[in-house]
């Protein structure tokens, strides 16, 4: 048992942190490339290629780095820490995820070698309106082989309107299918628009549209999603403590430094209680994340499935406590679009609701009360 | 990065997890798995089959019982030791006198006192806190004037837990009273048969005799009784204090309870239905594993990350939120004994399941959990203080 970087992922941690640092170094920036489409930064994107990150969780054969979920996690929480809003979770860890598990070896060689180089940005599309957090899709897949059609609506599909490949889930018989549509297909319609945090999100609507089985066709892939969809879990895990601890720190910063009543804020105990309760849940999320990642890298799937559960719990918990509070413990400035607390509070809502928020996970983690005695972390 | 314990942790986790559910008599592990008192005698015999095997005080030096473990695998100890219901060595002698002993103790000292300690040969009592002197310890008025080879001891202790059990009790007085606060205070060890000593004990809310007042009307001790030197007593106290990472949030414990809770659970619905199946009891339980898990890894965080002798900056959270789940699963039992909750006084012939009956004054009796040691407010102020920099 161990919960230390070693020495090249502390590299990795400060060459990330120094790209992302110049790129996003003001929020100022950030607002920028968030006001204009894709809502992120493609020469950061290509940066971050350079470093090697996009390709970190690929086989080398695949045209990867061969890296695994703790380097994927040093990447995250240091774009957690800037809310840098390139689609690291969502095309390289999820979409990426997707591909390299479901992937034919034809398919990961076309795809994911483009996808560390930087040159293609792929989407998962996957959550439905009115289908909330349901793991079974209504856009219904016909067809055979290799020639397939899908009809229906997904939204709000995160980088959907810029994303190069979309990987779409689809009802087939007996389960669930994975398609790869070009953007370019006919019957689509992509109409973005953007999110709360900054981000992008589509209205993605498949009339007959053509697609291709991701992986052999007519297979349910709903084990390969709930694996990918896991990881991608964790991973938002990461990107959110790092926007926590900057959350924290930016917090502490202040009540050192604002005076009122000519004395700093500091001085009532009534603020800086708040902060040491601040303190108390990033420090707890951030073993049950790190413990999650240990348990991805570790490879049980069936323990990747609750661990992913148990830490996007404990992560919208942590979420909403450290968000809120950072922005009532600055008062006014909090709430103003220049300062760059509340867009932390922003991006942390915004996870909470990606995957499964606390409160779906918490309901299914109760039904699984006879399966232990206990939680037994440590195999 | 890694999950797995290693090979060798592993198979130290097996040894004690087989000692602890063989080796500790069953009447002492069943009262504890019934949420009732330990007897002294209990505890006595608890902590003497572990002293016969060697593993009562491992955080102690070597040369005088302790082992050389990892606080990974005293961490293990301690866990494994609360999964099986088994108290841990009472920590007036084990975590507290023991270590200040021996590491300010003279040799005469170490060897007068340190074996019977560790084999509860001797049972001590805590003499800190005061009537006015709580959180604010250092503004204890208890006095030690030096009379020849004795001291002449007044004053009064306050929240002695369990002294009437105690044959010794290990106490701060001032023996200087001109210095200022932390200065001119000693650690005196005080024999409770002395003429002059008075244990009064005090009622809890929960119906117990846990507590004690402590009177000391001219107590004479000898002055060899001093630990250390005179007047260095605030620095031995901290060093008490602070010099544990191990087992400050208890976890074990509460993991073990919350199980329980679950199982009694599993029939307490009317007419013998899973409360399981009710949305909202269930979902706090899982909700306190969930929290539990955490605060878990935190502490094996903790542990695997002190090697170098400086406390995590995280064991602060653990006392912290270790008496907040401690709290919450007492708290979650008298939800489950429902009504039964109000039957704490029944006797035979009752048809409340004695679980039932023990839930409430459980419940009352941890309200002192987020107090003692350090209430969680102190916690907090050292985690502003200490970890944020926010100094007021």
């Amino acid at each position: 048992m161990d919960f230390t970087l070693d020495s090249e992922q502390t590299a990795l941690r400060d060459a990330v942190r120094g790209l992302l640092g110049k790129a996003y170094g003001s929020s100022e920036t950030r607002r920028e490339v968030t006001k204009t489409d894709p809502g992120w930064d493609d020469k950061t994107w290509q940066r971050l290629a350079e470093m090697g990150a996009l390709g970190l969780p690929f086989a080398e054969e695949d045209g990867g780095f061969g890296a695994g979920p703790v380097e994927v996690s040093i990447v995250a929480e240091e774009i957690g820490r800037v809310i840098a809003p390139e689609p690291y979770v969502e095309a390289v860890v999820l979409a990426g995820g997707l591909i390299a598990a479901a992937g034919t070896a034809e398919q990961r060689a076309q795809i994911i070698g483009a996808l560390t180089e930087g040159t293609l940005v792929p989407a998962f599309a996957h959550t439905e309106p009115g289908n909330r957090y349901s793991e079974i899709p209504t856009v219904a897949a016909s067809g055979s082989g290799s020639d397939w059609t899908l009809s229906g609506v997904k939204e709000p599909v995160l980088g959907g309107g810029r994303a190069d490949l979309l990987i779409v889930s689809a009802a087939i018989e007996g389960g669930t299918g994975l398609f790869l549509v070009q953007p370019d297909a006919s019957g689509l319609t992509r109409t973005s628009y953007a999110t709360f945090d900054g981000g992008r999100a589509a209205h993605v609507a498949f009339d007959a549209t053509p697609a291709t089985p991701l992986g052999e066709a007519g297979v349910d892939q709903t084990a390969v999603i709930a694996q990918a969809v896991a990881a991608a879990q964790i991973a938002y895990g990461h990107e959110s403590l790092g926007a926590m601890a900057f959350a924290l720190e930016t917090t502490t910063e202040y009540l050192k430094t604002r005076k009122q009543f000519g004395v700093p804020l500091m001085t009532f105990q009534a603020l800086t209680f708040r902060a040491a309760d601040m303190y108390v849940s990033l420090e707890l999320a951030r073993s049950t994340v790190t413990w999650a990642t240990l348990v991805l890298l570790d490879g049980d799937e069936g323990a990747v499935l609750e661990a992913a559960a148990r830490a996007k719990l404990q992560i919208s918990k942590a979420g909403r406590h450290i968000g809120q509070e950072a922005i009532q413990l600055h008062g006014g400035i909090g709430m103003t679009a220049e300062y760059s607390v509340g867009h932390y509070t922003s991006r942390l809502t915004a996870i909470d609701h990606v995957l499964g928020d606390g409160r779906h996970h918490l309901a299914a983690l109760s039904k699984t009360l006879d399966d232990h005695d206990y939680i037994e972390p440590l195999p | 990065m890694k999950l797995q314990l290693s090979e060798e942790d592993a198979a130290f986790r097996e040894e004690m997890r087989e000692f602890f559910t063989t080796q500790i008599p069953q009447d002492i592990r069943d009262t504890v798995a019934a949420r009732r008192e330990l007897s002294k005698d209990q505890i006595v015999r608890s902590t003497q089959a572990m002293n016969a095997a060697g593993i009562a005080v491992p955080n102690w030096p070597v040369e005088w019982g302790g082992k050389d473990w990892t606080p990974l695998q005293r961490h293990i100890w301690h866990e494994e030791m609360q999964l099986a219901g088994v108290m841990p060595p009472l920590a007036f002698n084990a975590s507290m006198v023991g270590p200040v002993i021996a590491a300010f103790g003279s040799q005469e000292i170490k060897e007068r006192f340190l074996p019977k300690t560790a084999n509860l040969d001797i049972w001590w009592s805590q003499g800190f806190s005061e009537p006015d002197a709580g959180s604010d310890l250092a503004s204890l008025r208890t006095t030690a004037v030096k009379e020849g080879d004795e001291y002449i001891v007044n004053g009064q202790k306050t929240w002695t837990t369990l002294g009437q059990y105690g044959d010794w009790i290990f106490t701060l007085v001032r023996t200087d009273p001109d210095a200022k606060k932390q200065a001119g205070i000693s650690f005196l060890l005080i024999d409770m048969t002395s003429p002059g000593l008075t244990v009064r004990p005090i009622q809890l809310i929960d119906g117990s005799h846990e507590v004690n007042e402590v009177f000391f009307d001219n107590v004479r001790v000898p002055v060899a009784n001093l630990v250390g030197e005179e007047n260095k007593g605030w620095d031995y106290a901290k060093f008490l204090l602070g010099n544990e990472r191990v087992g400050v949030a208890p976890v074990g414990s509460t993991k073990r309870t919350l199980s329980q809770a679950k199982e009694y659970a599993n029939t307490a619905g009317p007419g013998g239905t899973s409360l399981l199946d009710e949305p909202l009891i269930a979902a706090q339980i899982a909700e306190l594993e969930n929290d539990l898990l955490a605060l878990e890894l935190t502490a094996l965080r903790v542990v695997a990350n002190s090697a170098d002798g400086k406390p995590h900056p995280a064991s602060s959270v653990l006392k912290l939120q270790g008496t907040v789940l401690q709290q919450a699963v007492t708290e979650l039992w008298v939800d489950i004994a429902g009504p039964n909750a109000l039957a704490t006084g029944a006797g035979d012939g009752s048809d409340v399941p004695d679980l039932a009956r023990t839930a409430t004054t459980n419940y009352l009796n941890y309200r002192k959990a987020s107090i003692y040691g350090g209430s969680n407010e102190v916690q907090r102020q050292i985690i502003a203080g200490t970890i944020l920099g926010l100094r007021g």
